[in-house]
């Protein structure tokens, strides 16, 4: 028999998953919040550690959809917990009821404005890796004017328990290498620094790429952490941070500060979250079932998650964890069939 | 420190003939190895670092009981030929 599932979500994680589920001979109902599909990525210019177009890979995703339900501007207005389904009434007023949900809500970009001592939203100066991927979309960016000298701060509202998180943002060390690269192939006469706490680069090719951006590209890695950031009379910007390797304090002038924003928890998310009894993690992300084995299952039955809804992600990870879920998805429903029903 | 003072002329040079400086990703092997270390502090490490924050005397310094064994290029995990490096550096600092 048809079952309904509903799909939370119209980022990566939501169209890779309602993808993999369109010849699944069930209903499938994919909602997303804002006008358009895509999510971050929509924003994002290229991709690490290759460069390739986020919007190429985004076209993919939308184009094997290919006849799948999606409704845009379009939230959850009331959720509720049945024996073996979930009523759903949707902001536009159609109401579903699923036999499994997928989260695929995704994540916020870390507001840089909190970390004051950057001087993000005070100096004109001061632009986040979410600005900077716009910029390179639109070559819009009145600050961005022929810099001589930039910086990259890694870890803003990362490992930074005053900002509320503790943990590493994964993404964040691998996005400032690629950037740094790409303003310098943009800027060949500037000098770029990075400055990092420690460099992440985990994946496939990303330590490639760290050895590109010293050796083709000439980027400076400056081990530490900026303290603090002023604004000069020029508007050029000062900043201080320690070299950590050599122990000592260290200031420089830059044009250009371009501040990692980490990722963090979707906001968005805290009503639907309540109403289906969801726990959240200290650092506010959704608890999967467990964190090895069971990582597309929540508390819940029917209740499923993929991507960055239970903590930071690269792309290719949740992809796969859509991947995932949508196959955990059928394996549940055609476990339910044989129930017999209370 | 300030890296708004240092003088990246000399530092470019060195990059031209050996771009290998800008490849060292801190480990400290080479340091670890080092024969003359025992005897006189001896760092590659931290001499490639004093000269990116302008610090010339100490990265000399920290290079002049070298005696070129090699044992630094078989340890760099980057593979990094270390001892033609230092001897560039020393090639290029030491003019007066």
């Amino acid at each position: 028999m048809k079952k309904n599932i509903l799909i939370i979500g119209g980022g990566p994680a939501g169209l890779e998953a309602a993808a993999s589920l369109k010849h699944s001979g069930n209903n499938i109902i994919l909602i997303e919040k804002s006008h358009q599909l895509g999510g971050h990525l929509a924003r994002w210019d290229r991709l690490f550690p290759d460069g390739i177009r986020a919007r190429e890979v985004l076209d993919k995703m939308i184009a094997s959809l290919d006849g799948v339900n999606y409704f845009t501007d379009t939230d959850i207005a009331q959720i509720n917990i049945l024996d073996r389904s979930y009523s759903v009434i949707l902001s536009n007023g159609i109401s579903v009821l699923a036999d499994a949900v997928l989260m695929a809500t995704g994540f916020d970009l870390f507001d840089a404005r909190k970390k004051e001592e950057y001087g993000y939203g005070i100096y004109d100066q001061v632009i986040t890796n979410a600005d900077l991927e716009d910029w390179f979309r639109t070559r819009e960016d009145s600050r961005i004017d022929h810099p001589k000298r930039i910086g990259f701060v890694h870890c803003v509202g990362s490992r930074d328990e005053k900002s509320g998180c503790r943990a590493c943002s994964k993404v964040c060390c691998a996005t400032a290498v690629k950037q740094a690269c790409e303003i310098k192939a943009e800027f060949p006469d500037a000098q770029v620094y990075c400055f990092y706490m420690d460099l992440r680069m985990f994946g496939k090719h990303y330590e490639d790429l760290y050895l590109k951006a010293q050796k083709e590209y000439g980027i400076r890695f400056i081990r530490g952490r900026v303290s603090e950031v002023a604004e000069q009379i020029d508007k050029t910007l000062q900043v201080k941070a320690e070299d950590t390797l050599s122990s000592k304090p260290l200031k420089v002038t830059l044009d250009l500060l371009v501040l990692m924003s980490g990722i963090r928890p979707s906001q968005n998310l805290e009503p639907v979250r309540k109403a289906l009894q969801l726990a959240k993690d200290d650092d506010g992300f959704i608890n999967e079932r467990d964190a090895v084995y069971e990582l597309q299952k929540t508390s819940m039955p029917g209740l499923f998650v993929a991507g960055a809804v239970t903590g930071p992600k690269t792309l290719p990870d949740t992809l796969a964890e859509a991947r995932a879920a949508a196959l955990q998805i059928l394996s549940y429903l055609a476990d339910n069939d044989k129930k017999p029903a209370k | 420190m300030d890296l708004n003072r240092v003088d990246q002329e000399k530092y470019a040079r060195l990059v031209k003939l050996e771009p290998d400086v800008t490849c060292c990703i801190g480990c400290g092997s080479c340091t670890a190895s080092c024969s003359a270390g025992v005897f006189s502090r001896t760092s590659l490490r931290s001499a490639l670092l004093a000269l990116q924050n302008g610090k010339e005397q100490e990265a000399l310094s920290l290079l002049g009981a070298c005696m070129f064994c090699g044992k630094c290029l078989m340890v760099c995990p980057r593979g990094l030929n270390t001892r033609h490096m230092i001897l560039s550096i020393h090639k290029i600092y030491s003019e007066t």
